[in-house]
């Protein structure tokens, strides 16, 4: 009854090309490609003496961060700073919420200090849309991770760390290990594989870590993490959090490792040239064999180098989008 | 004062009239239907050509957020949505501020409707005090005072125990008890219907056995004790054949649905619109199918709107953080009508679960014709379109996602005692 549209075209400008940056869900596997592509030249460009290059120059990006995060706010940073942006961090997890003003509130306050992108990181699903929804037109909005819905700069950093050490998706059997229940970083790979053209994508956990129906999103699910190993090209771990001991979710720490740790015995059951990834920060002899994460199919830190070059890559897409949908509406207007 | 409702199709399913006709009101009681009464000299005429007339709509839950929640909606205004959207009679759950549990707060509500003497709003009392699921609320005071049911609304009673000694002690004095069935640790935290939507946008999900085990608690206890019991707002399919299942053994319990749970599922949350926010959670295309099967095949009779307005700000965040609830006084007609234009029930059926199924579950002498009724009536054109507006709309909630959408099927007239409170002329 009401008009089916596909709610990611909010990332979209007229040209199709993309103005923000929020889920890998709906995006087409040119986009993703043209992401892999635009990353893969800065990553090469990070390599050198001199390592930025003018395109967001002029323009003030504004990291907010809901949620605290070192990790992907440092790589935000430096980011934009290659792209020559001014940065400004916000860390609001403890200071305006807890005053009781809005996201919106907070939002009307950044657009009057005139920023052009915005970088939000929140705790509630759907809030990078809110806030895509809300922004004043030209204003671009990265996703980096909302509630347990997408990380997208996650996924397609994993995307390039798997394209440069394996070329091609088509042939490629991909397994996700772990929490996959609160894992925004999975649901955001799983599109990404899938749009990619990955061949096989299985997610692997105990049925308390697995959302309902995720079959429904293209994985096969296995629940023994041996026989879902089996031939695989590609394990990425996911980081599990404490605190799922104290709701039920699994008996303990150590039973988890026993059945779903990443160790050197179970990752003989993948191809012999099988790589390991893991989104970080890593939970030794949790989720993943020490042996394992510092071994040499780890690709654990160049999954961090390769993080810097894809958020350089949405960054000044994105800002591009914006300008080119910008001036078409200019010329339309006169 | 004598009103002539004049050549309307009068539809009144509780004597299962349904022919062009005239309808005559006299000292705010229907006078008769057809021939003109001796003596009857019309002071006010209201012309009803391709027009229904209809019994007034009796709404099984509306919040009407008074008292204590008035930033959200007041008597005034909720009690003037109603009569636009038909609606004569409505009864209000008893999540107030303070609780419904004392026969103050239950004689305010009904005080202040009289003052206003737009729509009748029926207070539910509470079924334990302060709905904490801990002590008995008086529930024989509250009903002298006029509550007309008691719940527990969304607050699960904790203690089977108690609840059964609520429901012994409700069935001791007659008294019909409803349930909004919800398991209390299943739904904690969640948002959506669990399934692959709620997968796909990362909301944490409520499962289908969150109203499930309720009802089978429910009914069990039901069974046990005797008592009245009516079943509101169900949102599954699984737990409207448990209802139908023990009518069918012969236990005295009733059901209704929302009418947005029958036209809407899940996948409208994609893309986080927070109108879409609401409990008990639109669920998948099989329930909506199994709530209008059961709707045809009368395991639910009645339709309500589950009315919840907010201010806007309740609405306006990301979606978890966004209060649940949608606004539906003023759109139960038209929304119920696309039953009637998707050939779910003819227009009498849909009539008898707005105004005389409602009325039986209730105990209510309205919802009828019948000459010697209370003149609660509601004119309505069917074929009309319309749209409601922000500004048009009278609820303090603008929250529905019906805001701005072609509608057909629009209220003209209604009239509540015999005197007409609402005219779009």
């Amino acid at each position: 009854m009401f008009e089916q549209t596909d709610p990611n075209q909010i990332q979209l400008n007229c040209e199709g090309q993309l103005k923000h940056y929020l889920t890998t869900e709906g995006l087409s596997r040119e986009i993703l490609t043209e992401i892999l592509d635009t990353a893969d030249s800065f990553v090469d460009m990070s390599e050198q003496e001199v390592k930025k290059v003018p395109l967001l120059r002029g323009k003030t990006v504004v990291n907010l961060f809901f949620e605290s995060s070192t990790r992907t706010l440092s790589t935000f940073e430096l980011a934009a700073k290659r792209l020559s942006a001014d940065v400004l961090n916000l860390n609001i997890s403890t200071s305006s919420t807890s005053k009781g003003e809005t996201l919106k509130d907070t939002l009307m306050t950044l657009e009057a200090m005139h920023s052009d992108m915005f970088v939000v990181r929140h705790s509630d699903s759907g809030a990078a849309h809110f806030i895509a929804e809300h922004v004043t037109p030209k204003v671009a909005v990265i996703n980096a991770g909302d509630g347990r819905h997408a990380h997208p700069t996650q996924a397609m950093l994993d995307m390039l760390t798997i394209r440069r050490h394996k070329g091609d998706f088509a042939p490629l059997t991909v397994a996700i290990v772990g929490d996959i229940l609160h894992s925004r970083v999975a649901r955001s790979q799983i599109h990404a594989l899938r749009t990619l053209g990955a061949a096989e994508i299985r997610v692997i956990a105990p049925q308390t870590l697995l959302p309902r129906h995720i079959e429904a999103l293209g994985v096969r699910v296995f629940t023994n993490m041996e026989q879902g190993l089996k031939d695989v090209d590609v394990v990425m771990m996911l980081r599990l959090q404490k605190e799922r001991m104290n709701s039920a979710l699994l008996p303990s720490e150590s039973e988890f490792y026993k059945l779903y740790g990443l160790s050197e015995e179970k990752l003989a059951l993948a191809k012999p040239d099988a790589v390991v990834m893991h989104p970080g920060p890593i939970n030794r002899g949790v989720e993943i064999a020490s042996s394992v994460a510092d071994g040499p199919r780890s690709l654990i830190l160049n999954q961090v180098t390769n993080g810097i070059a894809v958020r350089m890559a949405v960054m000044s897409m994105s800002m591009s989008g914006q300008a080119t949908e910008k001036q078409k509406q200019a010329a339309s207007g006169e | 004062m004598n009103i002539k409702i004049q050549g309307g199709r009068v539809i009144d399913p509780a004597q299962q009239i349904d022919q062009v006709t005239d309808l005559y009101i006299s000292g705010g009681e229907i006078a008769a239907i057809g021939d003109k009464p001796t003596g009857f000299s019309a002071d006010q005429v209201i012309d009803a050509s391709g027009k229904v007339v209809s019994p007034g709509f009796i709404d099984m839950c509306a919040h009407v957020r008074e008292p204590g929640y008035t930033i959200k909606g007041t008597i005034a205004s909720e009690t003037q949505a109603a009569v636009a959207g038909g609606i004569t009679t409505m009864i209000t759950p008893p999540t107030t501020k303070p609780v419904i549990d004392t026969t103050a707060v239950a004689e305010l509500i009904l005080e202040r409707c009289e003052d206003l003497g737009k729509a009748k709003v029926l207070p539910m009392g509470a079924l334990t005090q302060g709905l904490e699921g801990q002590m008995l609320a008086p529930m024989h005071g509250l009903a002298s005072s006029g509550c007309i049911a008691f719940s527990n609304a969304r607050e699960p009673i904790a203690s089977s125990l108690i609840l059964m000694r609520c429901l012994e002690y409700a069935a001791t004095h007659d008294l019909l008890v409803q349930f909004q069935p919800q398991d209390a640790s299943l739904t904690a935290g969640g948002h959506m219907h669990e399934d692959t939507t709620s997968t796909r946008l990362g909301l944490n999900g409520i499962p289908e056995a969150a109203e499930t085990i309720e009802v089978a608690r429910a009914l069990t206890l039901i069974e046990q004790t005797g008592v009245r019991a009516h079943f509101g707002q169900l949102s599954c399919e699984r737990s409207v054949r448990m209802v139908m299942d023990a009518r069918e053994r012969g236990l005295n319990v009733s059901a209704d649905v929302a009418i947005h749970h029958l036209l809407l599922t899940d996948e409208n949350v994609n893309g986080f619109n927070s109108d879409f926010h609401l409990i008990p959670p639109l669920r998948s295309q099989l329930d909506r199918a199994g709530l209008r099967q059961a709707l045809i095949a009368d395991g639910i009779q009645a339709l309500c709107s589950d009315h919840q307005p907010h201010e806007a700000a309740a609405k306006d965040a990301p979606f978890a953080a966004t209060e649940p609830g949608m606004t539906g006084l003023e759109t139960l007609l038209p929304l119920s009508l696309m039953l009637v234009d998707q050939g779910l029930l003819e227009l009498p059926q849909l009539l008898a679960k707005l105004t005389s199924l409602p009325a039986k579950i209730l105990g209510l002498d309205n919802g009828n014709l019948q000459p010697g009724t209370v003149a609660d009536v509601c004119i309505f054109d069917p074929d009309a379109t319309w749209k409601l507006t922000e500004e048009t709309s009278f609820s303090k909630g603008k929250n529905t996602p019906f805001m701005n959408f072609e509608l057909k099927g629009q209220v003209t007239h209604t009239l509540v005692n015999g005197k007409l409170v609402y005219s779009r002329d």
